[in-house]
């Protein structure tokens, strides 16, 4: 019997837990990945296009009041919310787009939770003239409904989920049952460091952009690397791509913050590492949320963004190893957070990167006013108003 | 040669085509399962393949995603299917395979999930989102039991892949006939017959066709291709609307004596 290679793994976690019908598509993206990243053109290309149009680089920002009021370590900001189209999704979604091109393909699935991954790939869809299909839950077009007009404005076709809970990961089963009837014209653009090999390892990549702007800025300003990085984490993109090149350096300490919802004991949230087994959800196996039977959970929080019950596997591997702390913020503390970043730097940050600006003000309080913490800003706020203002009772304090 | 595929090897040397009749377990209630396996047995399929509902079903088209969504709803799990098969073990002696995710397996643990199957007499288990690069500890764990692993292949499937497939294939080759989920569909790609031959000739053990057949007129067109058919969606319906009669003409469609025509 022929022994096969699995591949794509970290540790014991990621894989390609995936129908049949898929596995060559994976195979060729595989092989289309490794080709393009062995092609400088390939990213002359990508950079072209980060630089005249996402933006970058974005700045490293000092956050001079925050750190003043905090009296701590000095807090940067990664301003990932500087990007064109407000987060830092649009880092992946141009990458894959351009290998989707690469493979000759011109049609795109993606799936979107917050909005954002899909108003990325809508808009590299709309720059490279791609058709596009976007699957979000029938709760999450609720919670973000100017994102589903964002999407529709820039060509995209949207599609309702409301089999399920109607959020993130029932986004994600359709889009891959889409995929699986469309497979040999289509691209599938996952959005986060998630799913079966090697949509974990390209996501990265193309997210690492931020770590290595971050580790060049850090050591001009202060001249070394921070003692801190803090990231929060849905399937957890923008923490991988931040945390990946400082993976090396041990005097950085790394943490990754979960959404804690209601807080962990209530049951209602989407802290996977927190509070989730090991299991296969979407083609990886994570850590999931799940009941004893092998079900999947529901995940709760106050951001769509982070509302998906696993996390990367990459990211469960550098918990296993011990190397990334994962830590938890509840809604309440992201309300706190994004409140309190607008009114000491005027920066309303997204509900996602509202966890991390919490948890780096908390970790700040504990730190020597010499040493440095980056977080990354992952997004921006405007999406939120509508929960914000809800959550307040229509009110700031 | 493993229980499922001798069984089908004994309707072949009958001059039958094997019909596989795909249920949701525990449709309308665990309690129906054991009438649901004998009616389908006295229908005269070959073999009963049971599916197990799941929370995240992502190969499966609408009917049996609701089906398993009512099955979730009376409280159906994996551990208590198989405990409810154990329980009509004598009575019913047509082949069962085990459909299932592989997630409610990993839970189970797979030596428990082994051992449990091989009380309830299974002998075959399905994992959609289980590929032959995944397969190994669930191999080593079935290895010396009388369950065969039954692997899927597609029509994405390059031919070099297929042979690799073939080579640790159990029980039969399921061969997917559509790009796409379960479901019912009027027609079929062209190219699928040569697909299906080409599958035949490079397998040892029986092909059965399966994913979106769902009428008499298409049982016998995949038969004329294949060792059989697999059909789900169809039976699914058939049996949550109590159409028992349409199960029945079906079967019969599947599994009637073929006369041998000579090419030649």
């Amino acid at each position: 019997m022929a022994v096969e290679m699995r591949k794509g793994r970290y540790g014991k976690f990621g894989g390609q837990y995936v129908p049949e019908t898929l596995m060559s598509a994976l195979i060729e993206l595989e092989k289309a990945y490794g080709e393009a990243k062995a092609d400088p053109t390939f990213a002359k290309e990508l950079d072209y296009y980060l630089r005249d149009f996402v933006g970058r680089e974005n700045p490293l920002y000092f956050a001079e009041r925050l750190t003043e009021k905090i009296g701590g370590a000095k807090i940067f900001l990664k301003r990932e919310d500087l990007n064109h189209t407000g987060a830092h999704k649009i880092n992946n979604s141009l990458g894959q787009a351009l290998l989707a091109m690469r493979m000759g393909k011109r049609k795109i699935v993606a799936e979107t939770g917050a909005g954002q991954h899909g108003v990325a790939t809508a808009t590299a869809c709309a720059l490279f003239g791609l058709e596009c299909v976007v699957f979000m839950g029938k709760e999450d077009i609720r919670r973000q409904e100017l994102n589903v007009f964002r999407m529709e404005l820039l060509g995209a076709k949207v599609v309702s989920v409301d089999k399920g809970t109607g959020t993130l990961k029932d986004a994600v089963n359709e889009a891959l049952r889409y995929w699986v009837a469309n497979v040999e014209d289509t691209h599938y653009i996952l959005g986060s460091a998630l799913g079966p090999h090697p949509f974990p390892e390209i996501v990265r990549d193309f997210q690492r952009v931020i770590g290595v702007e971050t580790r060049r800025q850090i050591v001009e300003k202060e001249g070394r690397l921070p003692d801190a990085v803090v990231a929060c984490i849905g399937g957890g993109s923008n923490a991988i791509g931040m945390f990946h090149p400082f993976v090396g350096d041990e005097e950085v300490a790394l943490y990754g913050v979960e959404a804690a919802g209601s807080g962990i004991a209530t049951g209602l949230h989407a802290a996977a590492i927190a509070d989730g087994k090991e299991g296969v959800l979407h083609g990886a196996f994570m850590y999931v949320l799940q009941d004893d039977n092998g079900f999947i959970q529901e995940a709760h929080s106050i951001s769509a963004g982070l509302d998906y019950p696993a996390v990367g596997p990459e990211h469960c591997h550098l918990h296993d190893i011990g190397r990334v702390k994962y830590e938890a913020v509840t809604d309440a503390g992201a309300l706190e957070g994004l409140q309190l970043l607008s009114r000491t730097e005027g920066i309303i940050p997204a509900l996602e990167s509202a966890h991390a600006v919490q948890f780096a003000s908390e970790l700040a309080k504990s730190m020597e006013k010499e040493q440095a913490i980056v977080v990354c800003l992952s997004g921006r706020g405007d999406k939120d108003m509508q929960t914000v203002r809800d959550a307040l009772g229509g009110e700031v304090e | 040669m493993k229980t499922l595929e001798k069984r089908i090897r004994e309707s072949m040397a009958e001059g039958r085509k094997a019909f596989v009749s795909y249920m949701m377990a525990g449709d309308g209630g665990l309690a129906t399962l054991k009438e649901k396996l004998l009616f389908l047995q006295e229908a005269g399929v070959t073999a009963i393949e049971i599916g197990i509902p799941f929370s995240d079903p992502v190969a499966d088209g609408e009917a049996i995603q609701q089906a398993g969504a009512r099955a979730l709803a009376e409280g159906v799990t994996l551990r208590n299917v198989l405990g409810e098969l154990e329980r009509c073990k004598g009575e019913v002696a047509v082949p069962l395979v085990v459909m299932t995710y592989l997630n409610p397996v990993l839970a189970f643990g797979v030596p428990q999930f082994v051992e449990v199957c091989q009380r309830a007499g299974i002998v075959g288990v399905i994992i959609p989102d289980l590929p032959l690069e995944e397969s190994g500890p669930l191999r080593d764990e079935l290895d010396g039991t009388d369950i065969a692993l039954i692997p899927l292949v597609s029509l994405t499937s390059p031919d070099e892949r297929i042979k690799r497939i073939t080579e640790s294939a159990e029980g039969f080759l399921y061969a997917v006939t559509v790009n796409g989920i379960t479901g019912e569909r009027n027609e079929f790609g062209e190219e699928l017959h040569s697909h299906l031959q080409r599958v035949k000739q490079m397998s040892d053990v029986p092909v059965l066709a399966g994913f979106g057949i769902s009428t008499q007129t298409q049982v016998k067109e995949m038969g004329n291709h294949t060792d059989g058919v697999i059909v789900g969606s169809t039976i699914v319906e058939a049996f949550h609307q109590n159409e028992l009669d349409r199960i029945r003409k079906l079967v019969q469609a599947g599994v009637e004596k073929f006369e041998i025509v000579n090419l030649h």
